[in-house]
C-alpha cells in the first residue's frame, strides 16, 4: 500500500516531508503547540490525504501561517478553523464536523455496534433452551430421522465415489 | 524472444484457467478423474505465469528496454535488487506478481488438498481457477506487461525514486500473498456453498490457509507501515489514507475469520457467519488491491489513469463478488446452526471479538467510502482524515482490549467468569502499576495515555497469564512447570504468543503517541542541539555520488547521557533520470526507542534539521512480528503436522 502511496506522490509532486520550517515557529511555546495541533486537523488541499503539518507544499506553507497569524492575532481554535473553512471549503477539515451531512458517518460505528447486538440477542433467542432429558416421542422421531439420514448420506457417499 | 516466450505462457494459463473454470463446475461430481485434471491444471497454471514472470524479470535484469515497461520503469545503473524489484514497481507486473500469487496458492491446494473430499477439491480449485482467469485475463487484455516499443530507447525512464527501496522488494509480495491468500478461504467457501457440505471439517480445512493469508497480511501491513515511516521522512507510521485502510479492512475480516472459523471447527457453530466472513475477507482484499487502481478511491493513484481499465475491473469485481453473495443469500438459509452455548463461553467470547472487529471494520469502511459517496449523491466534498479515524477507531478497540484477556480462559459450552476473573488478578494489578508508574513518570501529555498504557500491559500479561495458569507455575515444582509449558499444544503457545503481541503493538503505539519529543532548527555544520537528553552534533556537509543519483549527505554525531558517541548520516538525494529529490532519514536506535533525523533543505546557506525521539516505537512493529510469528507457530501445530488424523476426522464428522 506504501507503494501506491508513493505513486500519488509522484503525481502531486507533494514530497512528504515534515515540513514546519523553523522561521515559522511561533516564540510563545503554547500558542505554537496549538498551531500544531490545529496544523494536524487541517488538510493541504493539493495533497494526497496529509495534514498541512505533514505536507512542505507552498499552499500547506502559506496555511501554516495564516494559522499562526490568526492565533497571534488573539482568534480561538473554533475561529482559525471558521476562517479557514470559510476561505477553503468543508475539505479542509480533516475531522469532519457534526451536521445532518456527516451524521450517518459519525453514528455508522455505534449503528453497527447497535446491530450487531440486536442480531445476536434475536439469535439467542431463537437458539433452542437448554436440553432437558428427552421424552419418549422426542427418542422415536430422532430414531426416525437417523434412519432417514443414513439412507441419504448412503446415496451420497455411493455417488461421490463412483469411478467414470 | 524470452519476452514474447512469457507472454505466451500467460496466455496459456488464462487458457487453461479458463478451461479449468469450467470443467470443474460442470463435472464437480465425476469424481476422481476430474479433481486430477485440476490438480494438474493448477500446477501447470503455477509453472506457466512463473515463466511469464520470470521473462520480464529477465528483460528487468538485462535492461531490455524494447519491453516498454523495462523502457518505462528501469534504468541500466539502477542496483540489481531495485531492477528486479521495479518489475513489480507498476500496474502491468504488480498484477503479473498478483497472479503468480494466486496460482501459486491453487498450486498448494493441488499439492496440500489430497486428504480433501474429491468434490469439495475440485470445486474449490475450479474456484481458484475462475479467479485466476479473471485476473490473467484483465491483465492480458487490458494491461498487458509484453508490449515492445520499437526503437528501443536507449535508456529506461527509470523507477519512481522513492520506490528504490529495499522496502518495494519486500513489502508488496507480502501483502499481496497475505490478500491473495484468502482467495482459498474465498473459494472454499464458494465451493462449501455450491456443494451444501458445510460442517466442521470445513472448518478444519479452511483455518490454516486463513492463518497463512493472516500472517502475511500482518507482515506486509507492518513492513509498509515501517517503510513509510522510515522513508516518508518525518516518522509518521500509519496515516489512515484510503490505501493503508484498503489494506487494514482484509486484516480486520481475516482476524475475525481467524477466530469464527476456530468456534466453527471445534463447536459446528457460527458457520453461516464464517462463510459470510470468509467471502468479505477476500473481497476486500480485491476492493483493496483494485479500488485504487480504478480511480474511484481519489484521483491521484496513478495506477489507474486508464478509465476503462478501471470500469473493466470494477465489472469484474462486482461479478466475482455479486455472485458470491447471491450464492450465499440462496444457499445460507439453508445451514442450521451447530453446537449450544451459553452467553458467558468461550464461544460467546468469540463472538464479542466478531463483534467488535465487524464494528471496527464496517466504521473504517464507512469512514473511507463516506467522502465518496457523499460527493456523488449530493455534491458536497469532506474530508475524513486520521483524527476522524483515531477517534472511532480507539473508542471501538478499547472495549475489545478489556475482554481479550478473558477469552481464552473461558472454558467452552459455558464458562465460570468469576473463576477466570480470579486468574487475571495478578495480571490485571501489575498492569494497573505499570501504568500508573509510568505515567508518572514520564509526565502525561496525553491525557488518554495512562489509559492506552494500561489496556496494552493488560493484554499483554494476559495473555501470559494463560501460559502460567496452564502451567501451574508456583503451585508446581519449577521442572514441573517447564515440562507443562514445553509440553502445551502449539495452538496454546501461538494464542498466547499473538494476543502478546497485540499488546506490545499497542504499548509501542500508545508509548510513541504520548511521549514523543520533537526538535525543528537551523544547523550548520560545527554546531550542535539537544534533544530528549541526547546531544546532536552537527559534524560536516558533503556531497556524495550514488549509482544513479547525487547526494548531500550531513554526518552527525550523537551522544547520549550513557551511551556511546554514534555517527548518524542523512541524505538528501537527486536522481539522475527523473530530478526527483528524496529524503533519506537517519534512524538510530537505542534499546526499543529509535532518534529519527532527517536533513531539510538548506536556506541561506545554514540547514534546517528536524529531530525527533520517538520511545519505543519499535514495539509497534516488534509486537505485529509477534502475532505473525504466532500465526506460524500455529501452523506447525501438531493437528497440521500430522495429517492422517484429519482426514480420519473428517470421515466421521457429523454432518447436522
Amino acid at each position: 500500500m506504501r507503494l501506491l502511496h508513493a505513486f500519488a506522490l509522484l503525481l502531486v509532486l507533494c514530497l512528504p516531508a515534515f515540513a514546519v520550517n523553523p522561521d515559522e515557529v511561533l516564540a510563545d511555546p503554547a500558542l505554537e503547540a496549538r498551531a500544531r495541533e490545529l496544523s494536524a486537523e487541517l488538510r493541504c488541499l493539493v495533497c494526497q490525504n496529509q495534514s498541512i503539518d505533514d505536507s512542505d507544499a507552498d499552499l500547506a506553507r502559506d496555511l501554516r501561517v495564516i494559522v499562526r497569524e490568526r492565533l497571534v492575532a488573539g482568534d480561538s481554535d473554533a475561529e482559525v478553523k471558521d476562517h479557514i473553512v470559510s476561505r477553503y471549503g468543508e475539505f479542509v477539515l480533516l475531522r469532519p464536523v457534526i451536521a445532518p451531512h456527516t451524521l450517518f458517518l459519525w453514528a455508522a460505528g455505534p449503528i453497527i455496534l447497535a446491530a450487531g447486538l440486536i442480531g445476536l440477542w434475536l439469535a439467542a433467542r431463537r437458539q433452542p433452551p437448554e436440553p432437558r432429558s428427552l421424552t419418549r416421542e422426542e427418542e422415536a422421531a430422532i430414531e426416525a430421522l437417523q434412519s432417514g439420514y443414513d439412507q441419504v448420506e448412503g446415496s451420497k457417499s455411493s455417488g461421490r465415489n463412483e469411478t467414470p | 524472444m524470452t519476452i514474447e516466450l512469457g507472454h505466451f505462457a500467460l496466455i496459456l494459463a488464462f487458457a487453461i484457467a479458463s478451461v479449468s473454470t469450467l470443467g470443474g463446475y460442470l463435472f464437480w461430481r465425476r469424481g476422481e478423474r476430474v479433481a486430477l485434471f485440476l490438480q494438474q491444471g493448477a500446477v501447470l497454471q503455477f509453472v506457466l505465469v512463473a515463466a511469464a514472470f520470470a521473462a520480464l524479470i529477465q528483460a528487468f535484469v538485462v535492461s531490455d528496454f524494447s519491453l516498454a515497461l523495462a523502457a518505462n520503469n528501469s534504468h541500466s545503473l539502477k542496483p540489481l535488487v531495485f531492477k528486479i524489484s521495479g518489475v513489480w514497481g507498476n500496474h502491468e507486473g504488480s498484477m503479473v506478481l498478483w497472479v503468480l500469487i494466486l496460482v501459486a496458492f491453487g498450486a498448494m491446494v493441488a499439492a496440500f488438498g489430497k486428504n480433501l473430499p474429491q468434490s469439495l477439491l475440485s470445486l474449490v480449485l475450479a474456484t481458484q481457477s475462475l479467479l485466476t482467469a479473471a485476473f490473467s485475463g484483465f491483465t492480458l487484455f487490458t494491461s498487458n506487461p509484453f508490449e515492445r516499443v520499437s526503437p528501443a530507447p536507449l535508456e529506461g525512464a527509470d523507477l519512481n525514486p522513492v520506490l528504490q527501496d529495499i522496502g518495494l522488494a519486500i513489502h508488496p509480495p507480502l501483502l499481496y500473498t497475505g490478500y491473495v491468500g484468502f482467495s482459498v478461504c474465498f473459494s472454499f467457501a464458494v465451493a462449501a456453498l455450491v456443494s451444501g457440505r458445510i460442517d466442521a471439517a470445513w472448518a478444519r480445512w479452511v483455518r490454516p490457509w486463513t492463518t497463512l493469508a493472516w500472517l502475511f497480511l500482518t507482515l506486509g501491513i507492518a513492513m509498509g507501515s515501517y517503510w513509510a515511516y522510515y522513508e516518508l521522512g518525518w516518522g509518521g507510521w500509519w496515516f489512515w489514507d484510503p490505501v493503508e485502510n484498503a489494506s487494514f479492512m482484509p486484516w480486520l475480516a481475516g482476524t475475525a475469520l481467524l477466530h469464527s472459523a476456530i468456534v466453527m471447527e471445534k463447536r459446528n457453530a457460527l458457520k453461516i457467519w464464517t462463510i459470510f466472513l470468509a467471502i468479505i475477507t477476500f473481497s476486500l482484499s480485491l476492493l483493496g488491491t483494485f479500488m485504487v487502481r480504478s480511480g474511484i478511491l481519489t484521483s491521484v493513484h496513478t495506477f489507474a489513469s486508464d478509465p476503462t481499465r478501471g470500469l473493466v475491473i470494477l465489472s469484474i469485481l462486482a461479478v466475482l463478488i455479486g455472485g458470491a453473495f447471491a450464492l450465499f443469500a440462496l444457499r445460507a438459509p439453508a445451514l442450521r446452526a451447530g453446537g449450544l452455548f451459553a452467553p458467558v463461553s468461550r464461544e460467546g467470547a468469540l463472538i464479542l471479538n466478531n463483534l467488535f472487529l465487524a464494528t471496527a471494520l464496517g466504521a473504517v469502511l464507512v469512514g473511507t467510502l463516506y467522502p465518496l459517496l457523499l460527493d456523488a449523491l449530493a455534491g458536497m466534498t469532506i474530508s475524513v482524515g486520521a483524527p476522524f479515524f483515531n477517534l472511532t477507531f480507539s473508542i471501538l478497540m478499547a472495549p475489545l482490549l478489556v475482554v481479550l484477556p478473558f477469552g481464552p480462559l473461558l472454558a467452552w459450552k459455558r464458562a465460570d467468569i468469576v473463576a477466570v476473573a480470579q486468574r487475571l488478578i495478578a495480571a490485571g494489578a501489575l498492569a494497573i502499576f505499570l501504568a500508573a508508574l509510568i505515567s508518572a513518570l514520564g509526565g502525561v501529555s496525553v491525557s488518554m495515555a495512562p489509559i492506552g498504557l494500561l489496556l496494552g500491559f493488560w493484554v499483554a500479561f494476559g495473555a501470559l497469564a494463560e501460559l502460567i495458569e496452564r502451567s501451574r507455575l508456583g503451585r508446581l515444582p519449577l521442572i514441573e512447570s517447564a515440562r507443562r509449558l514445553a509440553g502445551l499444544p502449539r495452538s496454546a503457545w501461538a494464542t498466547a504468543l499473538g494476543h502478546f503481541g497485540l499488546g506490545v503493538t499497542v504499548l509501542g503505539i500508545v508509548a510513541t503517541t504520548a511521549w514523543e519529543s520533537e526538535l525543528v532548527t537551523t544547523l550548520n555544520p560545527g554546531e550542535a542541539a539537544r534533544l530528549a537528553g541526547y546531544t546532536i552534533a552537527f559534524e560536516r556537509f558533503e556531497e556524495v555520488p550514488g549509482p544513479n543519483y547525487s547526494a548531500e549527505r550531513g554526518t552527525f554525531r550523537v551522544t547520549g547521557e550513557s551511551d556511546a558517541t554514534r555517527i548518524l548520516s542523512p541524505e538528501r538525494r537527486i536522481y539522475a533520470a527523473s530530478g526527483m529529490p528524496t529524503t533519506e532519514a537517519a534512524i538510530e536506535t537505542y534499546g526499543f526507542s529509535q532518534l529519527y533525523l532527517q536533513l531539510g533543505e538548506p536556506v541561506d546557506g545554514t540547514h534546517v534539521v528536524r529531530a525527533w525521539f520517538k520511545p519505543y516505537v519499535t514495539l509497534i512493529w516488534i509486537g505485529a512480528l509477534l502475532m505473525a510469528l504466532a500465526g506460524a507457530v500455529s501452523l506447525t501445530d501438531r493437528r497440521l503436522r500430522i495429517g492422517a488424523p484429519a482426514r480420519r476426522a473428517a470421515a466421521t464428522e457429523p454432518v447436522r
